[in-house]
This record gives structure tokens, C-alpha cells and sequence, in this order.
């Protein structure tokens, strides 16, 4: 095969990680020595493959090196170690898996080392690394790169996290039919907050962090192919798809945020707009409605709105309604309260969100203020508004946020700004 | 962020064995972070006498370094961690030594990211 261009090449490393993963690991038993050898096996192939050319078969190859390594530390361990110990110990787990090695369908794998990598035993934050370096085969650095932190701290975090994942004494291999649910909801939401850190990054400097919505999205569509059935995972994928598309209309090119209501709607990514609509439609109608489906439904009717004053602010209402009965939180609260504020009023709004000010959870919350400064613009009470958005912008830790806010609060003392006549929601979505 | 307050009366009450237990507290503190993956960065800043302020009036920048009034307190030095919670923040901030001596102010660190609203 000819020699394959870096970027393709690091797309198939990554797609074949967790294959090799699980090939290997069916064997071994031993999951953090051998997601180790594992990338290591892909940094070699990533040197060797564009020098010598791609072997005929990658998967194999990549088995072979990482089972070599593998054997290697094993090796060198036993030698410092107790060597019998060590050797009985591997046994048995060799011996069951070789009757079925890699006979099972790729994607098994990947399924099952999700539910490891989000175990209940790891911090968000763990389950988080550890999926994006096990499952999708992204390197410490990178994901470091994404979050900001230096490898060394991220390194640790994964140490830790394979260690807490052996402490607990997790296995390669299904979970207790107990515990299967909230197992696979842990897997969904974390692949939910690894699409929320990418779309939340703001451009410039931050582009890498891009990479992590894709990231979501294909493993999303991997357990989606293996359990076309569950309706919250096909919600979830419909709801990053509506999200993703609206992705080159959220910031402008010095990267300031552009509320929903304001995007140039001819810039949202028309495929995926089309390919998640048709989703969540297809999914409603035939499973247990579920809290990512709810959310894909509101973005579906905001993104079948050719302009922002066309959207179904009813049915947006009635949804947010059933999300709040299937999964109250404040911030479905301050959604809903902007959504009714469209069809009743301001006043409407900031009764529904009266109560979160004595909210522990939502105390000096900057989305808090902010919807209520949005709110009591609405309603024309303009010097309150401003103080509002004002406190907002101080309460807030992210700085497109501060900008965002900020310049909201100019606006308002703007003697055109027409205020109270504006229709459009400025928190929603 | 950690901001690490120190001030001379503080300071100068301590005895050097109290010192030297601080300093271990605070290296046993930082091995802690550095193996739960939790440690960012951070430094223990020099005094204030050795700092120089700088100012731009004009487009002409302008130093002044010392001597400044004795300030009741001064930044002393800085810890970064990346956790899960303000609450588990609040805990490490506990764990600072200074925290029993002087004071230790817990601020988050401003995102480069942020939600359209």
C-alpha cells in the first residue's frame, strides 16, 4: 500500500486502538500493563509506517508489537519479581481467552472498554482521560493539549485511573447485569462532557480542542451501531450532530460567542442538521423518551426554524417541560424559563426562576444572573438589566463568556437600543 | 489558583523549626498532588521588597522598584491544581501550610471556553 499521509494514518491508529486493545487484553488480563504496550505499539507504527510503508495487515501488526512489548515487561518484572507468582498468575487467563481470541466483532471491544473506562471507581475527570486514551487512542499528550494541563498531570491522572480501576477489581468484559444501565449511562455522559469540552473551546489557540467533538461523536456512533435499540444513546448522537452543525455560526473569527438567536443560520452545517433530525424523528416515536433525547428534540425544532423569530417556542416549551418532570436540574430550569418567557412573557419567566435564588447549587451562578438580567430586559426594566448582566460578567470564570456579557450590559443603556422590543431569546439552547 | 498570603509579623513570630515543618507540609502536600494528577504548577514568590512595578503612561513604560510601604500582607507564593470541585479545592487549600499562619485565597482560574447563550 502506499505510503499513507500522517492525518489519515492517525485517523486509522486511532479507529484499530481499542481492536488492539481488546484483542490483547482478552488475553492478558491486565489492563493498565497493557494499554501501555498498546500505545506504545501505535507510536511505533506511527514512526515506521510512513518510512517503510503500511503492513498488510495493520491490525495484526499492531497485535503482535504490543503483545511483544507486552511479553517484554512482563518479562523484565518477573525477573525482579517473584517469578512463579507472577507466571501462575497470567495462566489461566491466557489459556481461557486464546479459544476465542479475536473471533469476536471489533466493536464488542470497544463497547467493553467504555464500561471499563468509566467505571464507577474513577473521578469524572479519569473516566473522561482514560476513554479518550484507551477507547479513542489519543496520545497523554493530546489529551493533555485538549484540557489545558500540563502531560505530567495528565499522565498521573491515568496512572491513577487504571490503578483505581485495578483496585477495584474491574474486569475486561461485561458488567454485572445489575449494574448494566447506570454502567452504560456512565459511558454516555461521559461521552457527552467530552463533546461539551470540544464545542465549548472558542477558536484561536483552542482549535485542537475541535478534535474532542469528533471524538465524541464516532464513538457515539460505535455503541449506537451495536445497540441501534436504546434510544437515549441514538438521542445523544442526534443531540452532539444538532449541536456540532451549528458549531461554525456560535463564535465569530476573533472568537466571541454569537447567541443562538443571532447566528447566521445559513452557516449551520446543513448534513448534519438533516442526518440529526432524521435521527431523533426516527427515535422518538419507538423508545422510552429519555433526557438526551428530550434535549435533541428542542435543538431539532430550534434548527428547523429558518429564522430565530420562526421558531415553535410552544413546543419548545412543552419539551422543556417533560425534561424538567424526566430530569430536573437549575439549568433545565433557566431554559425553560427563557422558552416561557417567549410564549407568556418576562414575568412568566422570572417566576419560574424565583426559586432558584435560593438555590445552594445556583448561589452567585453567573447563568443565573445572566437569564435574569435577560429577562428583566424583556420586561423593559432596563437599569435592573444592566446591573445584571453587569454581576454576570463578573461571576463568570470563562472569558468569551465575560466579553459576551459584558457588551451586554453596554447595549442596554444604548438609548437605541430597542431593548424591549427585541423578541429573541438570548439564553437558550 | 491557591494565592498564598504571607506578612512579616506572621512570619517573624515563627520560630525556624516551625518553619522548616511548614516547608515539609507543604513538599508532602505537593507530592500528594503531583501523584493524584491533581498538580498543575505553582511557586513560592520572593519578597516584595524584590519586586519592581511596572507601568505603561504615555506608551512609555515606567519601573519603580522599591521601597514600598509595608503592606500587611503580600502574596507569598501560588499553587495551581486542577480538581474536580470547589469544595475539594477548599480542602487542599486547607492542607496549605500557611492557611493556619496567615491565609491561603482560593480563586478560579479564568476558561479560554464558554457557551453561547
Amino acid at each position: 500500500m502506499a505510503e499513507p499521509d500522517d492525518r489519515d494514518l492517525e485517523v486509522l491508529l486511532r479507529q484499530l486502538a481499542p481492536r488492539v486493545l481488546g484483542a490483547v487484553l482478552r488475553r492478558s488480563g491486565d489492563f493498565d500493563r497493557t494499554e501501555d504496550a498498546v500505545q506504545e505499539a501505535l507510536l511505533a507504527a506511527s514512526q515506521q509506517w510512513p518510512a517503510r510503508g503500511m503492513p498488510s495487515n495493520p491490525h495484526g501488526w499492531l497485535v503482535t508489537v504490543a503483545s511483544r512489548r507486552l511479553t517484554d515487561q512482563w518479562r523484565s518484572e518477573a525477573a525482579r519479581r517473584d517469578r512463579e507468582v507472577n507466571a501462575a498468575a497470567m495462566q489461566p487467563a491466557r489459556a481461557e481467552a486464546a479459544a476465542d481470541a479475536d473471533s469476536r466483532p471489533a466493536a464488542d471491544d470497544t463497547l467493553s472498554l467504555l464500561l471499563l473506562c468509566c467505571h464507577p471507581a474513577l473521578s469524572m475527570a479519569s473516566q473522561v482521560a482514560l476513554t479518550l486514551r484507551a477507547v479513542a487512542g489519543l496520545t497523554t499528550a493530546q489529551i493533555a493539549s485538549a484540557f489545558l494541563v500540563p502531560e505530567s498531570t495528565m499522565t498521573r491522572r491515568i496512572t491513577r485511573a487504571k490503578r483505581s480501576i485495578q483496585e477495584a477489581g474491574a474486569r475486561f468484559g461485561p458488567p454485572p447485569d445489575g449494574d448494566y444501565a447506570d454502567r452504560l449511562n456512565a459511558v454516555l455522559h461521559t461521552l457527552y462532557l467530552i463533546f461539551n469540552e470540544g464545542y465549548t473551546a472558542t477558536g484561536g489557540e483552542q482549535l485542537h480542542r475541535v478534535e474532542l467533538t469528533s471524538e465524541a461523536i464516532r464513538l457515539t456512533r460505535q455503541i449506537l451501531r451495536l445497540l441501534p435499540e436504546d434510544g437515549e444513546i441514538a438521542g445523544l448522537l442526534a443531540l452532539m450532530l444538532l449541536t456540532e452543525a451549528r458549531r461554525p455560526a456560535r463564535t465569530t473569527e476573533d472568537g466571541a460567542l454569537v447567541p443562538l438567536a443571532e447566528q447566521d443560520r445559513g452557516r449551520w452545517d446543513a448534513a448534519l442538521l438533516g442526518e440529526g433530525i432524521d435521527l431523533i424523528t426516527a427515535t422518538l416515536p419507538r423508545s422510552r423518551v429519555g433526557p438526551y433525547q428530550l434535549q435533541a428534540a428542542i435543538a431539532a425544532v430550534h434548527a428547523e426554524a429558518g429564522r430565530a423569530e420562526d421558531t415553535d417556542w410552544p413546543q419548545i416549551v412543552a419539551l422543556y417541560r417533560l425534561l424538567e418532570r424526566r430530569a430536573p436540574s437549575p439549568m433545565v430550569t433557566l431554559s425553560h424559563a427563557v422558552a416561557v418567557a417567549m410564549v407568556d412573557g418576562p414575568a412568566a419567566g422570572l417566576e419560574l426562576i424565583a426559586p432558584l435564588e435560593n438555590d445552594d447549587r445556583m448561589t452567585a451562578h453567573h447563568r443565573l444572573t445572566a437569564v435574569r438580567a435577560h429577562l428583566l430586559e424583556m420586561a423593559g426594566e432596563y437599569t435592573e438589566a444592566k446591573a445584571a448582566y453587569r454581576l454576570a460578567a463578573r461571576q463568570t470564570t470563562s472569558r468569551p463568556e465575560r466579553r459576551y456579557l459584558s457588551l451586554r450590559a453596554d447595549q442596554v443603556s444604548l438609548p437605541n437600543s430597542g431593548g424591549g422590543g427585541r423578541t429573541t431569546p438570548r439564553t437558550a439552547g | 489558583m491557591m494565592l498564598i498570603y504571607s506578612s512579616p509579623a506572621t512570619w517573624d513570630a515563627l520560630s525556624q523549626e516551625e518553619r522548616d515543618q511548614m516547608e515539609r507540609d507543604h513538599a508532602e502536600l505537593y507530592r500528594e498532588l503531583v501523584r493524584s494528577g491533581e498538580w498543575v504548577g505553582g511557586n513560592p514568590l520572593a519578597d516584595p521588597s524584590q519586586s519592581v512595578g511596572v507601568r505603561v503612561r504615555g506608551g512609555v513604560p515606567v519601573t519603580s522598584d522599591g521601597p514600598y510601604a509595608e503592606v500587611k500582607e503580600h502574596l507569598a507564593g501560588y499553587d495551581v491544581v486542577d480538581c474536580d470541585s470547589l469544595q475539594r479545592a477548599l480542602e487542599i487549600a486547607a492542607r496549605i501550610p500557611d492557611a493556619a499562619v496567615c491565609g491561603v485565597e482560593v480563586r478560579p482560574i479564568m476558561e479560554v471556553t464558554g457557551m453561547e447563550m
